[in-house]
């Protein structure tokens, strides 16, 4: 029989810490240019070592959520809402290591589990609406020819976000669902001052059946990179989540040279009911409309 | 100055180093390279491209289209350098003659029952006789690669001998598909063969098979180019092709020629790369150095 062998309380056991990497297009690399920052809490006690990402992560990370996002905006809606509701599943398994986390990132323990759980809720929200705000948004529109015009929102590509730096999970999680919940691919820059669940927040979307690339997530400096998600020709649209007025005005003028949309979502209470509604998934939602050439108008015969 | 040549015994095997020429090709992928140096690179590369349409949904129109992106690569950067070639199926040669005026660039065809090269000698002869009669620059032909396999080196050299001939003023290039010769002993040995045969060119692949051209492949058959270099005093050309999409790939690919075979090599008369979609990831990388702004496909033409 296989002997236990057991510690002694003289030698106790060294905790594995787990390496904080940053979730490109599947897969948790590092930073390819080898930086690190120490993320601490508020007493100043060091929590991990986080990847300082370059402006080179970001280049890849666009090119692994362009490259999904034929896939994920060709997916049935309905499919898209049955990912995103078993994001929510699995991170319900996870609820105890984030409440964990949140605490280390200066949470108290009550309003831990209060984020956890109204970010679960925040999934499940949207998870609904995958299938039902194109009904919402669509018209038919009443034109002066024979024509049937109707109009219908589509996804507009890859989104850059630079999520909210002030709490952990719930408005990245926010942000993330509506943009993924209309058929958009993202690339996401986490708190850089509280990244830990935001890279915990990869590994369950990597267990969820969302496809490698849809969400890409980068920590790092918020000043640093601000300028290439602004700027970078292949991405559609630019979500800007904190205060900083020079920000945004560099990402206002940045975001004009390939007339990207660019929304400041700065006085956003993440807690609230304000923060969650089919408006966020429709700020990213192109408009096509369409010119259906029919016999008759408004006369009595149906011409097709 | 020509060294008497002496072909040979192809019969005494290759011997290639495989974790060598594997540890020595990933070297070249470390190089530093700064930013001037950068751009001159891919303007060279971009110089050095044998634009290429091998479909069986080749059109006429497409072929135009081809040609026309060959000239007019972006015109949003001016003062950019043309391709060395395009490279289209005999029955398109004609099109893309015409489309190319004297705009200087080149057209190859490939010949000899592409891809596969299963077919008997005649074809094969009056395949390149049509090239070459509509106007084609350079042939790419391919080896037969199942007589190469089986041993039967003097088909394979009189095969390439014959084609040769049959090419005229035409260069040849000889198609090794190194992705079917299985190992670098054999890559090194077809290398020989095509090189003592007359090819003016050797080229790694056909793009239909896959690995198609690697970096070590091309490194044994670069080191092949430069020993018969050494022994006969006559130079050859190399055209990887298939599967180099990356600017960055591209540039390690002409650091290994430098590191290897030297300026005498660094131009479009001697090197080559066979891609489709390499050229447009250029432009991209050279309109990224100019404005500083990450590029996006949907502001370049398609082909």
């Amino acid at each position: 029989m296989a002997k236990v062998v057991k510690n002694t309380p003289s030698e106790e056991r060294l905790e594995v810490l787990k390496t904080y990497k940053i979730y490109v297009g599947g897969q948790f690399p590092r930073t390819e240019s080898g930086r690190f920052y120490i993320a601490t809490n508020k007493k100043n006690e060091k929590l991990a070592n986080v990847c300082q990402c370059s402006r080179k992560d970001f280049r890849d990370a666009v090119g692994s959520a362009r490259g999904a996002f034929g896939g994920w905006a060709g997916r049935a809606a309905m499919n898209r809402g049955q990912i995103l509701y078993r994001i929510a599943e699995m991170l319900e398994g996870r609820k105890a290591q984030f409440v964990d986390e949140l605490m280390k990132q200066n949470s108290t323990e009550a309003k831990a589990v209060e984020e956890v759980n109204l970010a679960i809720d925040r999934l499940i929200y949207y998870s609904g609406w995958c299938d039902k705000f194109q009904q919402m948004a669509s018209t038919v529109n009443p034109v002066a020819s024979s024509h049937f015009n109707f109009s219908a929102p589509e996804p507009t590509g890859v989104v850059a976000i630079i999520a909210p730096q002030e709490n952990a999970l719930i408005g990245l999680v926010s942000v993330i669902a509506a943009c993924i919940a209309g058929g958009n691919t993202c690339v996401v820059l986490a708190s850089s001052s509280m990244p830990l669940c935001a890279v915990t927040f990869g590994e369950v979307l990597n267990s969820s059946d969302v496809p490698g690339g849809v969400v890409n997530i980068l920590t790092g400096s918020v000043s640093e990179l601000a300028p290439f998600f602004a700027d970078h020709m292949d991405v559609n649209a630019v979500l800007y989540c904190d205060k900083d007025a020079a920000v945004k005005t560099l990402i206002r003028e940045k975001s004009a040279l390939n007339l990207k949309r660019a929304f400041m979502y700065d006085k956003m209470d993440w807690f609230s009911d304000e923060a969650q509604s089919p408006y966020f998934i429709l700020d990213l939602q192109e408009t096509k409309t369409t010119w259906h050439p029919i016999e008759n108008i408004g006369g009595a015969k149906a011409g097709y | 100055m020509t060294k008497k040549i002496s072909i040979p015994d192809f019969s005494i095997p290759s011997r290639i180093d495989q974790v060598g020429v594997e540890e020595r090709a990933s070297r070249f992928t470390k190089r530093s390279i700064k930013n001037e140096t950068k751009t001159n690179g891919l303007l060279l590369t971009l110089n050095m491209i044998d634009l290429t349409t091998l479909e069986g949904k080749d059109s006429e129109g497409k072929v135009k289209q081809l040609c026309s992106k060959a000239m007019h690569l972006h015109e949003a950067y001016p003062g950019l350098p043309t391709v060395a070639a395009v490279c289209v199926y005999p029955s398109m040669v004609k099109t893309a003659k015409k489309a190319l005026g004297n705009s200087g660039i080149k057209v190859a065809s490939v010949a000899t029952a592409f891809p596969s090269g299963q077919s008997s000698a005649e074809i094969k002869l009056l395949d390149t006789k049509l090239a070459v009669d509509d106007g084609a620059d350079e042939v790419d032909m391919v080896i037969s690669r199942g007589r190469f396999l089986q041993g039967d080196y003097n088909f394979v050299f009189d095969e390439i001998a014959a084609i040769k001939e049959a090419c005229g003023k035409a260069r040849l290039k000889v198609i090794l598909e190194t992705g079917e010769l299985v190992t670098l002993d054999k890559v090194r040995k077809a290398s020989d063969i095509a090189m003592y045969a007359g090819a003016d060119f050797i080229k790694t692949s056909t793009g239909k098979i896959s690995p198609a051209a690697t970096m070590p492949v091309t490194l044994v058959m670069l080191e092949a180019i430069r020993e018969f270099y050494y022994k006969t005093g006559i130079q050859i050309g190399m055209k990887p092709a298939g599967g180099i999409s990356k600017s960055k790939l591209a540039l390690h690919y002409l650091v290994m020629l430098n590191e290897t075979l030297g300026e005498d090599w660094m131009n479009n008369h001697w090197f080559r790369f066979g891609a489709s979609s390499l050229a447009n990831d250029v432009l991209m990388q050279l309109m990224k150095q100019r404005t500083g702004v990450y590029q996006s496909s949907n502001y370049f033409s398609n082909d």
